[in-house]
């Protein structure tokens, strides 16, 4: 399997009316770890659910790992793939380890994985409880293991930290990047994209079906043009120079008594830091570039188009 | 066929865990018990084996009961696991949909089966010790136990297809009470207005026998009360089952029809439900 994990061509999907996704040209690379940001019911799952051969298309093509999640050996090519979705609830009475158990026999995983999985994952102490007595963050980790069940070489996460606290997002973080080390090729769609803004290779915006943005962080950045914030500290009386030397070039916010913002565009920042270094009243100087955060809401926003 | 037995098993696990298991036993158990003994008060004065006279109050009590059993068991199945998310995950992992149709299906038909195996076995046992039955009556009753099992599964499909074309849990629920209602009691209701209405007899009373083919329990009923001699006597079906012949055999082929048009219908429904 050399083909590219994931590969779609001009993909459509339409529910009567609706347009779920149009025109989607996206593929990953493998070993690839790609973010997918984009408001709820932009089509992240439609995407998801077409990339697992859940769903067809309405027209274009997909292929994962070279086939067609459709074809016949589809079930197979499943085998590669773990999936975690959003708003799964695993309920009943099985214990977490009998669950788990379960979904390795599904998958031909070795029964002896489940128990080191979900070590991993912290609910050893948990193993057996049973399910429905689990709180939402032990079920998003359960989920997180069933995913990890026989080593496959794409995952799909939908959502995979909403509802969950700081320290479980932390413990996700860590697990999803020894993976990658690994060398497994990643798709994630996520609304906190903070988690994600130093580990994603590329990021993906969707937007009403379309793709509006892809690329890296720094590309995206660079892109969309969005302002350099320069903070910097300086007294009542070196702000008036501060205005004055760099009103040319930066729209100069005051924010106290102490520290002025410079806001300008992103290719003008180093000729202000320049100008800026000279000045003698000058206490200290913070450079903040456009967060992902920002970016992301520029490309929900409508991005380049308004 | 690794994957069929993985979700039956664990359909399996979970009933004896909710206790489903235990419960319906005890309750076809109790109340076959109760009307094997009650009903064995008549059996002394007409010289019947009480084996005969217990399928007779038996199969009237199955064919309320096990439908309803059966429904309330099956209907959750799909519906249940597409509400909770789970079926987005079951449907990403090397399964194909018929298997998880099937899956369902054998681990709630395998709950039911043991469930009227033992509960009924028991019951049969219990007279058999208790009381003179002779050796001519254990073939109706271990009909009446096979085709109840048989029954249970054909509500089991019914269920399971109910379970594949309902978008909600909800939804499934009240189809399979509806359903439950038109094939135990609306169904024979309404044939027995048909019948009386049509005084010009264009119906035959040949005809009857095969339009009740046309439901399980009616199916079930006819098996049990018509095919043996001695049974049908105390269920004064005697005439009908002279009028009408149609052999056991094939009143059990039907049944088993009853399994497996729902269930075929329940796999394409699922393969056309869109998730």
């Amino acid at each position: 399997m050399n083909a590219r994990p994931v590969e779609l061509k001009g993909v459509a999907k339409r529910y009567g009316a609706v347009t779920a996704l149009d025109g989607v040209d996206f593929a990953i690379e493998p070993g690839e770890f790609m973010a997918l940001a984009g408001h709820n019911g932009a089509g992240k799952t439609t995407l998801f659910k077409i990339i697992l051969g859940l769903i067809q298309p309405t027209s274009g093509s997909v292929s994962v790992f070279g086939s067609s999640p459709q074809s016949s050996q589809a079930v197979e090519l499943r085998r590669a793939i773990g999936f975690l979705p959003e708003n799964v609830t695993f309920a009943g009475n099985l214990t977490g380890i009998e669950m788990l158990r379960f979904y390795a026999r599904l998958k031909g995983a070795p029964r002896a994985q489940c128990a080191d999985l979900l070590e991993q994952v912290d609910l050893s102490d948990a193993v057996t409880r049973r399910v429905k007595t689990y709180s939402k963050g032990m079920r998003q980790r359960l989920g997180l293991a069933q995913m990890l069940l026989g080593d496959p070489k794409l995952l799909v996460l939908d959502e995979p930290t909403s509802g969950l606290d700081p320290d479980s997002r932390r413990q996700f973080r860590t697990l999803i990047e020894e993976r990658r080390k690994a060398g497994t090729t990643i798709l994630l769609s996520s609304h906190a994209m903070v988690d994600f803004e130093e580990t994603a290779d590329r990021i993906t915006f969707l937007r009403e079906g379309r793709i509006v943005a892809c690329g890296t962080l720094e590309a995206l950045r660079k892109a969309s043009a969005l302002p350099v914030r320069i903070r910097v500290k300086a007294g009542p009386g070196a702000q008036a120079t501060l205005a004055e030397a760099v009103g040319d070039l930066a729209e100069v916010q005051r924010i106290n008594g102490q520290s002025v913002e410079l806001v300008c565009a992103p290719d003008k920042h180093v000729a202000i830091l320049r100008r800026v270094g000279a000045l003698e009243a000058i206490e200290t100087v913070e450079v903040r570039p456009p967060h992902l955060e920002n970016i992301y809401a520029y490309y929900r926003d409508g991005g380049p188009a308004k | 066929m690794n994957a069929v037995l993985a979700i039956a098993g664990r359909e399996i696990r979970e009933g004896v865990r909710n206790r489903w298991v235990l419960a319906t036993t005890l309750v076809l158990a109790a109340l076959a018990l109760t009307l094997a003994f009650l009903g064995s008060t008549p059996a002394g004065t007409v010289k019947a084996s009480p084996l005969a006279v217990t399928v007779v109050s038996l199969s009237s009590l199955s064919i309320f009961l096990l439908p309803l059993i059966a429904l309330i068991l099956t209907f959750d199945g799909i519906a249940g696991e597409a509400e909770r998310g789970t079926l987005l995950l079951l449907l990403s992992y090397p399964v194909a949909r018929w298997q998880i149709v099937l899956g369902k299906f054998l681990g709630h038909t395998a709950i039911l089966a043991f469930a009227t195996l033992v509960g009924y076995g028991a019951t049969g046992l219990a007279v058999g010790l208790t009381q003179e039955t002779g050796a001519g009556g254990w073939a109706p009753y271990l009909a009446m136990v096979g085709s109840s099992i048989l029954l249970g599964a054909a509500f089991a499909a019914i269920g399971t297809l109910v379970s594949a074309v309902a978008r909600e849990r909800a939804v499934a629920g009240g189809l399979g009470i509806g359903l439950w209602l038109f094939f135990v009691i609306v169904f024979d209701m309404a044939l027995l207005g048909i019948l009386a209405a049509d005084t010009n007899q264009t119906i035959g009373s040949a005809t009857v026998p095969w339009l009740l083919m046309l439901n399980p329990a009616d199916i079930y009923r006819f098996f049990n009360l018509a095919s043996f001699g001695d049974v049908s006597t105390f269920a004064g079906l005697a005439g009908l089952s002279e009028t009408v012949r149609i052999a056991p055999a094939a009143m059990l082929g039907a049944l088993a029809l009853w399994v497996a048009v729902p269930l075929g219908l329940a796999a394409l429904a699922f393969q056309r439900r869109s998730v």
